[in-house]
């Protein structure tokens, strides 16, 4: 065989090896986290396993459209994840468990569906400083020590003409024996408090008055502030930006009705539902904070409500639930 | 204006007689090719963002249908990858000289099939799935690979590269609109050919093989079947073979009379204006009809598609040359007056290109640096933007295109018609109406 046969046939073996080895090499040494719609598999893997006090490099790609990725009670800022980009993330975690991560951009009807978690094994990296132990009563959330039952109807049999004003209501309130603790605020529906209210000399609007100062003084402007934010990133496509179950996927929702359903077996009322309305003051005034607490930790069981409980913290809970009664009282600016 | 003879400049000639400048571009050709294929399998399924959908659907098509078409004619086939492998295989050699005896099946290519009615078909069958190919890498990456392991099958079963001259999908357009190309290969002397011996040109020698495009360069009178691979400049004993620069649309001036290559002129002229309609229109119903094969709406627009290229506009281009009075039958008057729909076919391409290319070339830049969307940055450029180009410049040099196009082809009418000997009006109406409407579906 003559030379240049051979350094012909030799040149297209290495050219073919390398426009197949090259990249295949680097493909495989390159592990992705794909993102895609929930109807196509949501993230994949969906599971990641990590050890405490180590940094965990990620590769984040979608294959669809953008999605976004947050871990769930860290302290971290969301990232876009785009379509046929990489987004590099490095998280490190200071205590074991298993942690959720979730797309932050509504990138479709079943957008709550993208969830996976990371597996964090070890001890912690930083031991905290020994507190003294919870009591059972303490560690368990609200709702459950109440023993509410989520799914009851929790309707106000009676609503105000008007919004009831904060501003009005302080005033009011001054010299009224009445409690702006958390812990009335939180296990107490609205209606509940107008109704202890009656046995004041207070017209109605002035006893709803009354109520909105109670509300207010239990939040703040950051935590309304905070609120909003995670209203509108998590909530606001379902429920709409006004809170009126109005979001983009509402109409989606209804329409994929029984069909788009968790599988679950059972009571009618189990299945994909428009979402709940907060400018409705028959639904929000009949809710203590303690039940709405409880829909959101737990999510709305087939409903299409999905749980957050393993994605925001307490603290973003109740800053979110403060948020939601924003839609029926007046606060002042 | 005369033609000049290329392969007098020694340079040129050297370099298209070495094998090794054809070899060296051959190889780097494959490397893409499979790469390409590699990355519609293992690259991000984003389209935009994956070199197979970029490089080839975008990079090459725009060199491929702006340049190398028009002005090299069958250009692309001289460098094309696709049937490498199998010739290879074919000759048992890359270089060296062919034996004897042949390795494989080495059959004749069947009679009947000797058109380009599987070109036509193999066509139609990429363009009904277009919006999923063009958009789909692993579609994309099945595609290339299905072409390259068919050219290999053929190349073992039938003598000569059968898959380039009857099946590939790409390569009948090509040579259709070849003829207009201002390149072409040709004899120098006709009696030279008549009385050489052996007829190396076509059967092959130790210089190299025979005309793997199954043409004897004697008898070319059109680039339609030539394959530009230089093989004959290689073999001829008496340096009888020139690559001449040319007028355009020279070959026209003798109409064909194929039936197959008229209607390949209709399927061209009709999937430009689909696909300016589907791909750039701004009507989401077609879209998604086009997208979502193998659905009812799918199937409509398939039967859509069929219906505007094998009735509706042969049937007005049929009607209107119904009542032109000339000797020949209306068969022949109609593949012959179809040869007007070459120039003008291309156009509406090289005018629907320009559209798509544009809009799409930035992509090209982000994919040059991360090819299979591996979040690497080779050049830096992995995160430019998706970015329309030369916008300003997109609906004008589009109408000049177009109405280039008309004029050309109703000159190309006028020729074709005096061959025969009819008149030219009805087509040149036909011409009109069509690039009004392409016209109106891009502007």
């Amino acid at each position: 065989m003559k030379r240049s046969e051979m350094l012909s046939r030799f040149l297209i073996t290495v050219g073919i090896f390398l426009a197949v080895g090259v990249p295949l090499f680097f493909w495989s040494s390159t592990p992705l986290i794909h993102a895609h719609v929930a109807e196509d598999g949501g993230w994949n893997p969906d599971v990641i396993q990590a050890n405490t006090g180590e940094p965990l490099h990620l590769k984040l790609t979608s294959d669809d459209v953008v999605h976004g990725f947050a871990v769930g009670q860290m302290d971290m800022q969301s990232v876009d994840v785009l379509p046929g980009k990489v987004t590099d993330i490095t998280l490190t975690f200071d205590k074991p468990g298993i942690y959720t991560f979730f797309c932050t951009r509504w990138c479709g009807v079943n957008h709550w569906r993208m969830r996976g978690t990371i597996e964090v094994s070890g001890s912690p990296s930083d031991p905290e400083p020994v507190e003294p132990a919870l009591s059972e009563a303490e560690r368990v959330p609200l709702y459950v020590s109440l023993d509410l039952n989520l799914d009851a109807p929790h309707d106000a049999p009676v609503i105000p003409s008007s919004q009831p004003s904060a501003i009005n209501g302080q005033q009011l309130a001054v010299n009224l024996p009445i409690s702006l603790s958390p812990g009335y605020y939180r296990e107490n529906s609205p209606y509940q408090v107008f109704d202890h209210l009656s046995n004041t000399s207070l017209t109605e609007t002035q006893r709803w008055d009354v109520v909105a100062h109670i509300w207010q003084s239990n939040t703040s402007k950051e935590s309304l502030s905070n609120g909003q934010k995670l209203y509108a990133q998590n909530c606001a496509a379902c429920h709409g930006e006004n809170g009126a179950g109005d979001g983009v996927f509402a109409d989606d929702l209804q329409a994929a009705g029984e069909s788009s359903m968790q599988t679950m077996t059972g009571a009618d009322n189990m299945m994909m539902q428009t979402p709940v309305d907060f400018t409705n003051p028959t639904q929000m005034l009949g809710a203590s904070p303690a039940l709405l607490q409880g829909k959101i930790l737990r999510g709305g069981m087939g409903t299409g409500m999905p749980m957050w409980g393993s994605i925001f913290t307490e603290e973003q809970i109740w800053d979110l639930i403060a948020y939601l009664y924003f839609f029926q009282f007046e606060y002042p600016k | 204006m005369a033609k000049i003879e290329l392969t007098r400049i020694p340079f040129i000639k050297n370099a298209l007689k070495s094998r090794y400048p054809q070899l060296a571009v051959f190889i780097v050709m494959l490397v893409g090719y499979i790469f390409a294929i590699l990355a519609g399998f293992i690259g991000t399924p984003v389209g935009s963002h994956n070199f197979s959908i970029v490089f080839v659907w975008i990079a090459w098509w725009a060199v491929l249908i702006l340049v190398a078409v028009p002005f090299f004619g069958r250009g692309w086939c001289a460098v094309c990858p696709i049937p490498l492998p199998g010739e290879w295989l074919q000759r048992g050699a890359v270089l060296s000289p062919p034996d004897k005896k042949p390795k494989w099946l080495n059959l004749r290519w069947p009679r009947f099939l000797r058109n380009i009615w599987m070109q036509n078909i193999s066509f139609l069958l990429l363009a009904l799935f277009s919006s999923v190919l063009l958009t789909t890498p692993n579609i994309t990456g099945i595609v290339l690979a299905a072409m390259l392991f068919a050219a290999i099958g053929l190349s073992t079963i039938f003598e000569r590269r059968a898959f380039c001259r009857y099946l590939c999908p790409v390569g009948g357009f090509i040579g259709l609109y070849s003829q207009t190309a201002p390149i072409e290969l040709r004899i120098k002397d006709k009696q030279v050919c008549v009385t050489c011996e052996g007829k190396p040109c076509y059967n092959g020698s130790q210089a190299g093989y025979g005309c793997p495009w199954d043409v004897f360069p004697g008898g070319l009178t059109k680039n339609t079947y030539c394959g530009l691979c230089m093989e004959c400049i290689r073999t001829c004993p008496h340096d009888n073979i020139a690559v001449n620069l040319r007028p355009f649309s020279a070959d026209l001036a003798k109409p064909s009379t194929r039936m197959d290559e008229a209607f390949k002129a209709f399927i061209m002229l009709g999937s430009a204006m689909i696909y300016a309609g589907v791909l750039l229109g701004p009507w989401g119903a077609f879209k998604d009809a086009a997208y979502n094969v193998g659905t009812s709406a799918w199937s409509i627009y398939a039967i859509i598609f069929l219906a505007i290229i094998f009735v509706i506009l042969p049937g007005f281009f049929t009607i209107g040359i119904l009542k032109t009075k000339g000797a020949l039958p209306l068969k022949q008057r109609f593949a012959s007056l179809a040869t007007a729909l070459i120039p003008l076919g291309l156009m509406f391409w090289v005018a629907f290109s320009l559209s798509f290319v544009l809009t799409n070339a930035s992509y090209i830049i982000a994919a040059l640096s991360d090819p299979l969307g591996l979040g690497w940055n080779l050049f830096g450029t992995a995160n430019a933007t998706w970015q329309p180009m030369l916008t300003y410049i997109l609906a004008p040099a589009q109408t000049l295109v177009l109405v280039g196009g008309l004029i050309w082809s109703a000159r190309t009418a006028q020729k074709a018609a005096n061959e025969i000997k009819v008149s030219s009006t009805p087509v040149i109406v036909f011409c009109f109406i069509t690039t009004l409407a392409m016209l109106w579906l891009l502007l």
